[in-house]
């Protein structure tokens, strides 16, 4: 494999990782910080034991979040130098914001939570509980800034051939970021509330003490995961217009839309290799003019297919790579303009599928613990536990699909934005060997592995641990005693 | 404005090698000072709420850095990649050795964990050493700012010295904070330690300066010696102080002899990268000036708060039986 192909598996791999934790940790924070309030608010020691015992499970999986936020800080320099090189005028400013703004918060003043329980007054506690939860949130913001920058670049100039930022409010009012942070967050949502819902509903089968903090979480998991899908729907829809029209091609992807259609059908289903672009030997099941309704609100609009965008954007960004040594294998081959058909396809069914069910679980299970009641069979926890991996799949496959979407390029083309601003990914890549980024591709698949095992094991464990597992220890004198 | 950044920048490397820099040394020294379970549990209650708020100073030094001067960013990250990638990885294995450590109560899992703080602290003390001697001393990069040659590029004698350097200075940094924030046995301990080896383990920082400096290396030999004599004197926190006056005094030193270049080419002048080839647009500097300008000032008065908050001296009676 070249430098690019592994440079991008790394990529992958990281972010992927990564943003298992982030959305987990968002969720978390915010619902923690909330049960807290409710504490501080009412008195009731319900939702004191339940601020500690989801405060314990945030606090394993924080750490995780943290560690490997790092790594994507450096790979832009380490694996993406002439990426960076280009972008950065644009693209380190969020990037800065975000660590002057909010991870210096976060950090801070999660050590102050995690050591502050018995030396800080109750409601600065409380207030420091706020302060890394929004941090949370307020990082999520710039990243997702910087990312929306790359599907859809704007409030720049070209300058010497790279772009110069001209208006960071335009670069933080994209409105591709206002839909993707919605978007986004309420992944987060999606995420915690079927972990809350899973989690609970095992401890209510077991009859575990404290049956009244399980009743709750399972309450609140619930609402919280099916508001999130409702939030995920109308900022999914919102996504999915400005894609059509920011990036026309990664939405022909998603559908495997070969032909220009008029109206255009959604495709829920299909048989065969998606992989042709001629769309040769595809049977789907579709939905008549859905498609047109999704793009543009109107049910017998024109939706562009592949063949016909392909010559499109050959006339506008070119046919081939230029002649450049930096290109390696591709230096003057013919740029290939459609995104990997199957990761595309399939990924967008997985995350609209695993969302809906993750969200039809939850009603499910709220229904069945109905005034008081808790399901006998083993299927009943099985059902909450295997549902806590849906909303965490669904945010993986939708990045999967919204960044293999926009290939060949890092930064995409803006169709009605500054000419001329684009890059495709071949360029991006730094001028570093194979061996490399494989020995860090090896080195830190494995760390990641071996710290899944160790992050399973532990929630595992405080899991099963319940309310008892959490509650803590005095010390005589209330200095720092056992905190982590 | 470019200017401004590079001493921003300065700026922010120093605030991370004076926090980070005890933090790190407290793992270093965790057998050292930590003879039992106890003592160690208070080595690393004693970092335990700023470890996390003293490693974001990295990460915003080097998202100011991509920011700032992208070129810069680029470059260094690009060709030192693998001292980066073991960087990494050590950051990793110690943050979450830190937070993990504790939760599950069996002493092979915890002695799992300390592995993972000392050998993490060491590595990534050694690899920060190292990124910052390589920035200064320089690196085979061509005209485009790309790495020419091995990987092995930012290994060599004077950036392995580098390492040392920091290795050193955290070392002995990490006991005197040791001392400052505990009590009893663990305290006298912490002074002897850092008292015994202070001699040696800061030899590689002047050797540092002298190669990059020359006689400049006199003043920090100088504000060593005296924060060596203020802890002999029983006096903790003057000697705390005096070492943090000491890592200024480097940065100072080695970012002073840097400019106006950022990352000098080993093989031709005209390829080094400067302030002025590798900066930002001057829009982009200002917007992120306001940023740093309302946000640091903010970060230091909360960050102050935390180490107000845990002021308390910890000893092991603070430890539960437990744990």
């Amino acid at each position: 494999m070249d430098v690019l192909e592994l440079a991008r598996w790394q990529f992958g791999i990281t972010t992927v990782y990564h943003f298992l934790m982030v959305p987990l940790t968002i969720g978390l924070s915010i619902l923690v910080a909330g049960m807290q309030t409710a504490w501080v608010r009412t008195g009731n020691e319900r939702y004191y034991k339940m601020t500690k015992f989801w405060g314990k499970l945030l606090l394993i999986n924080f750490a995780m979040g943290v560690v490997t936020g790092i790594v994507q800080e450096f790979q832009f320099g380490m694996a993406w130098s002439a990426y960076s090189r280009f972008v950065g005028d644009v693209f380190g400013a969020p990037l800065a914001m975000e660590g002057i703004v909010a991870f210096f918060v976060e950090s801070t003043f999660l050590g102050l939570w995690i050591f502050g329980w018995d030396r800080l007054p109750k409601k600065i506690h409380l207030a420091c509980a706020w302060a890394f939860s929004l941090a949370t949130v307020a990082s999520a913001y710039f990243i997702l800034a910087a990312n929306s920058w790359m599907q859809h670049p704007v409030g720049i100039e070209m300058h010497d051939g790279r772009p110069r930022l001209t208006s960071i409010w335009a670069v933080l009012t994209n409105n591709t970021v206002l839909a993707a942070f919605p978007h986004t967050i309420a992944g987060a949502f999606a995420v915690v509330g079927a972990f809350l819902v899973g989690i609970a509903a095992w401890h209510l089968w077991r009859r575990s003490e404290e049956e009244r903090v399980w009743r709750s979480s399972l309450k609140l998991g619930t609402w919280v995961g099916v508001v999130a899908f409702a939030a995920l729907s109308i900022s999914g829809d919102l996504q999915g217009k400005l894609m059509f029209e920011q990036q026309p091609m990664k939405m022909a992807a998603a559908e495997a839309l070969c032909h220009t259609e008029q109206p255009a059908s959604f495709s829920v289903f299909a048989v065969g290799d998606v992989t042709r672009p001629d769309c040769e030997n595809v049977k789907s099941i579709t939905v008549p003019a859905l498609l047109s309704f999704l793009a543009h609100n109107d049910f017998s609009s024109e939706v562009k297919g592949i063949q016909d965008l392909v010559p499109m954007y050959q006339e506008k960004y070119g046919e081939f790579y230029p002649v450049d040594e930096r290109l390696g294998e591709l230096s003057g081959k013919p740029i290939d303009y459609v995104p990997a058909l199957p990761v595309t396809y399939w990924g967008f069914r997985l995350m609209i599928g695993f969302g809906g069910i993750s969200a039809g679980l939850g009603v499910f299970m709220l229904w069945l613990t109905r005034k008081n009641r808790t399901p006998t069979g083993w299927w009943f926890p099985a059902l909450g536990l295997a549902g806590i991996a849906t909303p965490f799949l669904a945010n993986s496959f939708g990045w999967i699909f919204t960044e293999m979407g926009r290939q060949p390029f890092v930064v995409v083309p803006n169709p009605t934005g500054v000419d001329g601003v684009w890059m495709f990914t071949a360029q991006a890549v730094s001028q570093v060997s194979p061996a490399e980024i494989l020995t860090s591709l090896i080195a830190l698949t494995t760390v990641y592995t071996v710290l899944a095992v160790v992050e399973f094991y532990l929630i595992r464990k405080y899991v099963r641990g319940g309310i008892p597992g959490v509650l803590p220890q005095k010390t005589d004198d209330g200095a720092l005693a056992f905190a982590y | 404005m470019e200017t401004l950044w590079f001493v921003i920048i300065a700026v922010l490397w120093l605030g991370y090698l004076f926090l980070e820099g005890f933090d790190f040394g407290v793992g270093m020294l965790l057998p050292v000072l930590g003879r039992s379970n106890e003592e160690r549990r208070v080595m690393i209650n004693t970092i335990g709420p700023v470890w996390d708020g003293n490693e974001v100073w990295l990460i915003v030094a080097i998202g100011a850095t991509f920011a700032a001067f992208p070129g810069w960013y680029a470059a260094l990250l690009s060709a030192a990649y693998l001292p980066l990638t073991l960087f990494l990885i050590a950051l990793i294995g110690r943050g979450v050795a830190f937070d993990y450590r504790g939760k599950v109560d069996n002493p092979r899992w915890r002695k799992a964990w300390d592995h993972t703080i000392v050998i993490g602290s060491w590595v990534a003390t050694l690899c920060v050493g190292l990124l910052i001697s390589t920035t200064v001393l320089g690196l085979p990069i061509d005209a485009n700012g790309d790495r020419v040659g091995s990987p092995f590029a930012a290994i060599r004698l004077e950036t392995v010295v580098g390492a040392l350097a920091f290795a050193g200075y955290a070392l002995v940094h990490g006991a005197v904070f040791t001392a400052l924030k505990t009590e009893g046995e663990i305290r006298e301990r912490a002074r002897r330690v850092a008292l015994l080896m202070a001699p040696v383990v800061l030899l590689p920082l002047v050797a540092l300066l002298a190669i990059v400096a020359g006689l400049w290396a006199a003043v920090v030999v100088v504000v060593l010696g005296l924060a060596m004599w203020r802890l002999a004197a029983d006096r903790d926190g003057q000697s705390f102080a005096l070492m943090g006056l000491a890592i200024a005094a480097t940065v100072v030193v080695l970012f002073g002899s840097l400019y106006p270049n950022v990352l000098p080419s080993t093989l031709n002048d005209a390829w080094s990268l400067t302030v002025a080839n590798t900066a930002s647009s001057p829009y982009t500097l200002q917007v992120i000036t306001w940023v740093a300008g309302f946000g640091t000032p903010a970060v230091l008065v909360y960050q102050g708060w935390t180490y107000w908050v845990f002021r308390k001296r910890i000893g092991v009676q603070h430890i539960p039986a437990a744990h």
